[in-house]
């Protein structure tokens, strides 16, 4: 079956600061993203659980978009200006998807 | 003294404080013992609203007169000086850095409506009345203390973020201030007829799920201070004790100024010795980054809140009884 090459992006980021990243991904013409609760994880800022928090303020979320290749440098750099401050992982991978249309 | 005392004790002893204790405790001893998310969220609503909504009927009931304008000044002029106050003492008492010291200073210029409403309780049960416009005046100061904060970091040379109209737009709009505003609206809209359609919902069981959601509280507050007893130092720990009884002076000279009842002086103490935990650790997190939450977080939720909720609820009516003559 054929097959295209694209970028998976995944960004672990700050509840609070979700908006401001899709808003980003919005604007840079990304169409599709997915956003998946964070139960809890441990870094560079400590042990962190999502259970009993009681704020959004500490929680965190990943957002998760499937793009073409060569969208993704100029995109990386917005994406820089949001999460550059904040807690969070940002990473990219090579995936293939089956409908390049749609990305 | 004696009448503080009696106050603290009957205020130790009620079912709201001893949940909370439970739940301390559980925490502290790694029970498993956890309220569900949406439960929490849930009750929260339901307490905003509940609150909301006996303010507004309660102005309904007696009028609006001059002193609902001034004390939401007032209110206003609490909320962004405390922050004044909370980062010189900071600056004196800890080494925090002045990232740190702001962020922390803003927490307790403003407030935490969960206090406000066991203090609203604790008053109901002891049959002393208070002004319904309080709500609003919990309302109007959860936000300035934010931007004193962000004033205060931006006079010290420190980086932060623009404050951008959506950081804002959601401080203004932050649920709790929407549903408590709206909530104390409608109540004021639809007056005794309202409440007398509801009052099975919001006045019979609201001390029941203020003893769950304190129980809740109980559960965080203790993991909190498991987590994040690492972060702090005698001095912060410190501030976190002193600061709120500095506040609660603060605030009984607003409410004595504006001629309130020992309710309504009581209520703005409350206010003013509170410490946010919702609202602005949302906010510090987008505007300052760089501050530590687990120093501003550990302090208004592990050390100032339990200290309210216990001491200091009771020590503030018994003061305002005795400044106002119990009137």
């Amino acid at each position: 079956m054929q097959t295209h090459k694209a970028k998976r992006l995944a960004i672990i980021i700050e509840s609070i600061m979700q908006a401001r990243l899709t808003d980003i991904l919005k604007e840079k013409g990304v169409t599709g993203w997915t956003v998946l609760p964070v139960l809890g994880g441990s870094g560079r800022s400590g042990e962190w659980s999502r259970e009993g928090q009681v704020s959004r303020a500490s929680g965190m979320v990943q957002v998760v978009c499937i793009i073409k290749p060569e969208r993704l440098e100029p995109l990386l750099d917005d994406i820089l200006k949001v999460v550059d401050r904040h807690i969070g992982v940002v990473t990219i991978g090579d995936v293939d998807v089956l409908r390049a249309e749609r990305f | 003294m004696d009448n503080i005392l009696s106050l603290a004790a009957t205020n130790l002893l009620s079912p709201v404080i001893l949940s909370f204790a439970l739940g301390v405790l559980a925490s502290l001893a790694r029970s498993d013992l956890s309220i569900p998310e949406a439960v929490a969220k849930g009750m929260s609503i339901y307490l905003l609203f509940a609150i909301g909504f006996k303010g507004g009927v309660s102005v309904a009931d007696h009028g609006i007169d001059r002193t609902l304008g001034l004390s939401l000044v007032a209110g206003l002029i609490l909320s962004a000086g405390l922050p004044i106050i909370a980062f010189g003492l900071l600056r004196v008492i800890s080494r925090l850095s002045t990232v740190d010291a702001a962020a922390v200073a803003a927490h307790y210029g403003s407030i935490s409506i969960v206090t406000f409403v066991a203090g609203s309780s604790v008053l109901e049960t002891s049959g002393i009345a208070t002004e319904g416009y309080m709500v609003a005046v919990a309302a109007a100061m959860e936000a300035p203390a934010i931007l004193s904060a962000l004033w205060l970091i931006s006079r010290f040379g420190a980086d932060t973020r623009e404050m951008d109209s959506a950081l804002m737009r959601e401080i203004m709009l932050n649920g709790s201030i929407v549903l408590l505003v709206g909530s104390f609206a409608i109540g004021w809209i639809t007056g005794k007829d309202g409440l007398d359609q509801i009052d099975s919902f919001i006045i019979a069981p609201f001390q029941g799920v203020l003893c769950l959601f304190l129980l809740d509280m109980g559960l965080v507050a203790g993991r909190g201070l498991r987590g994040g007893s690492g972060a702090m130092s005698a001095g912060a720990v410190g501030f976190g004790l002193l600061m709120p009884f500095v506040g609660a002076t603060a605030g009984l000279a607003a409410g004595m100024l504006l001629g309130l009842s020992t309710g309504g002086v009581a209520l703005f103490m409350v206010l003013s010795a509170s410490a946010s935990y919702i609202a602005v650790p949302a906010a510090m997190r987008v505007a300052l980054p760089e501050a530590n939450p687990s120093i501003y977080l550990t302090l208004s939720l592990g050390v100032t809140f339990p200290l309210n909720l216990t001491l200091g609820i009771p020590i503030y009516i018994a003061i305002a009884s005795a400044v106002t003559g119990g009137s």
